[in-house]
């Protein structure tokens, strides 16, 4: 079932939560839904599944439109930050739920039911209670109980947020494994970029109520459309860089070629610490620095390096780069930077 | 914009117009309605007149008797009820568990049953007022009689408020006090007092409130002897047996404005209290 | 527990210790507390305040109900005034509190539910018996329907009535004890949230199915405890009830009043035996709350393990 959203708008108060979004999902995509705190993406989650009203705007679930449907006649499935399952029902009587309520036949239940345990491997676990399973444990036997009436579309709002980071790492990728099973069309909420980045077929970037930017992980990696997308992907050092002449961009000792930009500009330009190349030796284009501090992170070296008087910048290499004495501090080393985004200040 | 299915529920859980609907109509019928009887039928007095009758040496001996002995109650449970709930919730005794669940008994036991088994208590001939008496005090049908009584009505108000905040308390902000080097009385007095300042205020005035309107449990234990131990609800009562329906509703009205009064002051306690979390 | 404040010059963790006094047991682990002497003093003193308000009186309505022994006592109680006062006790409280009952789950769901405007007015009228003495509540009646009331003349017209009669214990009763369900269910329901209701509707319940099957399981103790409550006070009222009564004989006494009729008449031991019935009452009433209290808890406990990470 494909999800598509025209233009839809909540306002709890005076504030918008959700203002004017529109996109489209395809059937069975995987989509991720990546925004900070109060972005709106769960209310947003929670308008497409009919669990809150919107104040304008349309939503339409395979074509239909549904805008006024209780959650029922949508054939969504969800699945709840904290689980929300039924704590005095076992985990059978929870996954066959749904299907009772469709008046779906005894036996035809239970085979599904057996069907969703195997699926979720959770086999074994029919008859205990919620509280005597574990919380990863329970957000499958939450999805298996949203998946059970086979629904059109299934909605995640931040399935993972109340669970161990050991454990969210291995349901993340098991969310994938199940997608290709299944094969429905999938929507997930989340504020965790490395899952959004990680899984998602396409992700929609979200800020205040509005979408920012959407494409795939890579296209938002790379290519981050507005600074606000710049800034919350991946780790980033900001500087502001004047356009001191047509297509220079510039910040202390650092050049940065731009286009488009009226000289006498301020520019807000991100660039990431894996894209500033640190050598010991001269060369085109780099730039005199010393390293202030070095930080051991495992598989990479942080460096702090001082450009100048007093700019800093930060840069991330690989432990086995060839640094001089040994990146011991004040020693001189070289830098570029390989990407970067620029954008003007509004 | 599509108008027409904006009809739809506007909630995200059914049944809230059913069940809004079963609440307003059997508080109309059974609160609403009554009280305003009560509200219309005070209009009926002229200002002079409602004076008159609550300015009557009776009525006032009657305030006197019945607000005195209701704080006095309520300030002896807001002075004892703490020490009982730090018992219940920070010491182990035999018989606790016993003894938590009887706090609740003035609020389980009817008023009236209360009320004789007070009096037979402290009678002359009690088990209490016997041994009282050679010490020269009077309990029975005396003002401190209805003291008595209204303590044993309010004692679950205060120990019920504060044992909940008591077992929430954060510990370690005792033990980080205690790392520092204070001793228990000052963490008592400056860490845990303060706590349960809100709490035990909540209580006491629940306490009052309730021991001004009380009747069953206090009627049989004061003697009832106008000007002397006649409490307020008696009062009334006696008016409506008269069929001074106007004498009844002044006294009642003026019940009615202190009580409301007071639950609006613990209102406001506990959201203070509330914003000081 | 320990505070581990590093030391800064070699980063050696430092262990602070707290006060522990020997024999500090119970409840987390280490506690601080106070000398023993000091327990020693508020345990005796707690006990002693509560012997003499609560214990005492509670054993003397037992000891004077039995003083004249087993036969006296269920003569005392199985007398035709005793049975109508008992009959006319139960038929209040069979309509008052499954009124008060359905009241309080439609009031609870509607506050624990939603939000909406004038919620806290609502949940104020809810709270209206509480502060009103029952005598004015049994006087608003008698101000509807007495001779000089409003609906007075007219009712005895058409020979219906409410004062002195049944009709009107049961109303006055009624006003005085309908809080009490949804004051018991309405903070429970709030901790629990919604979450699993709409969870429910997403499945497709609609209102009954999920309160069947999702919300009554949740809340059944507490409703439990708030029908005992409401019940033990249906039963036990006395001030509203004593002014639309009419003191009948035979007729319009519920055993409270009963009880008074014979305590006046100094009929000591037969009074007492009456009040046996509600006294025993209360304390099964006790006993159910703590029973209740302590599934109302475990409920909470278990609803408030999301964390339980790890496979």
């Amino acid at each position: 079932m494909s999800i598509e959203v025209v233009r839809l708008s909540r306002r709890f108060d005076r504030t918008p939560a959700v203002d004017g979004v529109s996109f489209r999902i395809a059937t069975g995509e995987l989509v991720a839904l990546l925004g900070p705190s109060g972005s709106g993406k769960s209310t947003l989650l929670r308008m497409i599944a009919g669990l809150e009203p919107p104040d304008a705007g349309d939503i339409r679930l395979a074509g239909k439109n549904v805008t006024g449907e209780s959650p029922r006649e949508r054939n969504v499935g969800f699945v709840f930050q904290h689980y929300a399952l039924f704590s005095h029902q076992t985990v059978a009587e929870n996954i066959a739920f749904g299907l009772n309520v469709r008046k779906v036949p005894k036996d035809e239940i239970r085979r599904r039911v057996t069907e969703l345990l195997n699926l979720v491997q959770l086999k074994g676990l029919e008859n205990r209670y919620p509280s005597q399973i574990s919380g990863g444990q329970r957000q499958r036997v939450a999805v298996a109980r949203a998946l059970a009436p086979r629904p059109g579309v299934l909605l995640l709002d931040e399935p993972f947020g109340a669970l161990d980071a050991k454990v969210r790492e291995d349901l993340r990728r098991w969310i994938l494994e199940l997608h290709e099973l299944t094969r429905v069309t999938t929507l997930f909420v989340t504020h965790d970029q490395h899952e959004a980045l990680e899984i998602a077929h396409r992700i929609l970037v979200m800020n205040r109520g509005r979408i920012e930017q959407e494409g795939t992980p890579r296209e938002i990696f790379d290519d981050p459309a507005t600074p606000f997308v710049a800034g919350f992907i991946g780790e980033n050092n900001l500087i502001r860089a004047d356009v001191t002449e047509p297509h220079v961009a510039r910040w202390g000792p650092l050049r940065f070629a731009v286009n488009g930009h009226p000289t006498g500009r301020a520019l807000r330009v991100y660039f990431r610490p894996n894209d500033v190349s640190v050598s010991a030796s001269e060369g085109a284009g780099l730039v005199r620095a010393s390293i202030v501090k070095t930080r051991f992170r495992g598989p990479s070296l942080e460096l702090l390096l001082r450009l100048g008087e007093d700019r800093h910048i930060v840069s991330h290499v690989p432990r086995d780069v060839a640094l001089p004495e040994g990146g011991a501090n004040e020693s001189v080393v070289y830098v570029g930077i390989r990407a970067f985004h620029a954008y003007e200040e509004s | 914009m599509n108008l027409s299915a904006r009809k739809m529920n506007r909630r995200s859980l059914p049944g809230f117009g059913l069940t809004m609907g079963i609440s307003m109509l059997y508080l109309s019928l059974i609160v609403v309605i009554p009280l305003s009887a009560l509200f219309f039928r005070t209009f009926d007095l002229t200002f002079p007149e409602f004076w008159k009758i609550i300015l009557s040496p009776r009525v006032v001996a009657s305030f006197r008797v019945t607000f005195g002995a209701s704080l006095g109650a309520a300030a002896v449970n807001a002075a004892c009820g703490p020490l009982v709930a730090w018992s219940l919730v920070r010491y182990e005794f035999p018989g606790k568990r016993i003894l938590d669940a009887l706090v609740d008994l003035p609020f389980a036991l009817p008023t009236a049953i209360a009320g004789i088994t007070l009096t037979t208590l402290y009678a002359g001939t009690g088990w209490f007022g016997s041994a009282l008496l050679p010490l020269g005090i009077r309990v029975a049908f005396t003002p401190l009689g209805i003291l008595v009584a209204l303590v044993f009505t309010g004692l679950p108000f205060v120990v019920r408020t504060v044992q909940p905040v008591l077992e929430t308390l954060d510990v370690e902000a005792e033990e980080a006090a205690a790392s520092l080097g204070a001793g228990r009385w000052h963490i008592v007095t400056r860490i845990i007092f303060p706590s349960i300042r809100p709490a035990l205020l909540t209580g006491f005035t629940l306490a009052f409130a309730r021991a001004l309107g009380e009747y069953g449990s206090v009627v049989f234990i004061s003697g009832n002897m106008p000007m002397k131990t006649e409490i307020t609800t008696l009062l009334i009562m006696t008016r409506l047996e008269q069929y001074d329906y106007s004498g009844a509703t002044a006294i009642a009205v003026t019940m009615l404005i202190v009580s409301f009064a007071l639950l609006l002051s613990i209102n406001l306690l506990q959201a203070r209290a509330g914003r000081g979390q | 527990m320990i505070a581990n404040a590093g030391n800064p010059l070699t980063g050696d963790p430092v262990v602070f210790m707290p006060e522990i006094s020997p024999g500090a047991i119970g409840g987390r682990g280490v506690k601080l507390t106070e000398p023993w002497i000091v327990r020693a003093g508020v345990i005796g003193f707690s006990a002693a305040f509560m012997l003499v308000f609560v214990c005492v009186p509670l054993t003397l309505v037992f000891v004077k109900a039995f003083e004249k022994g087993a036969s006296a006592y269920v003569a005392a109680i199985t007398e035709p005034d005793a049975l109508a006062a008992v009959r006319l006790t139960l038929l209040t409280a069979g309509i008052v509190v499954p009124c008060n009952t359905l009241f309080g789950l439609a009031a609870s769901w509607a506050i624990a539910k939603f939000s909406f405007r004038g919620k806290s007015v609502l949940t104020t009228v809810i709270d209206l018996p509480f502060t009103v003495s029952p005598v004015i509540a049994g006087m608003v009646f008698v101000l509807l329907f007495g001779i000089q009331g409003w609906l007075g003349t007219w009712l005895d017209a058409r020979n219906v009535h409410i004062l002195f009669a049944p009709a009107g214990i049961i109303l006055a009763t009624m006003f005085v004890t309908f809080p009490f369900v949804a004051r018991e269910l309405i903070p429970v329901m709030q901790k629990q949230g919604t979450d699993e209701e709409q969870a429910a509707v997403v499945l497709g319940a609609g209102l009954w199915r999920t309160f069947a099957d999702v919300t009554f399981p949740n809340i059944k103790w507490a409703l439990l405890y708030g029908v005992i409550l409401c019940n033990a006070r249906a039963m036990g009222e006395f001030g509203a009830v004593s002014v639309v009564s009419g003191h009948i004989r035979g007729a319009t006494n519920t055993i409270p009043l009963h009880a008074e009729i014979l305590y006046n008449e100094y009929r000591m031991n037969a009074a007492f035996a009456v009040a046996s019935l509600l006294a025993f009452l209360a304390v099964i009433t006790l006993v159910i709350k703590k029973f209740a209290e302590v599934k109302v808890k475990d409920e909470l406990a278990v609803r408030g393990n999301h964390t339980a990470g790890g496979r």
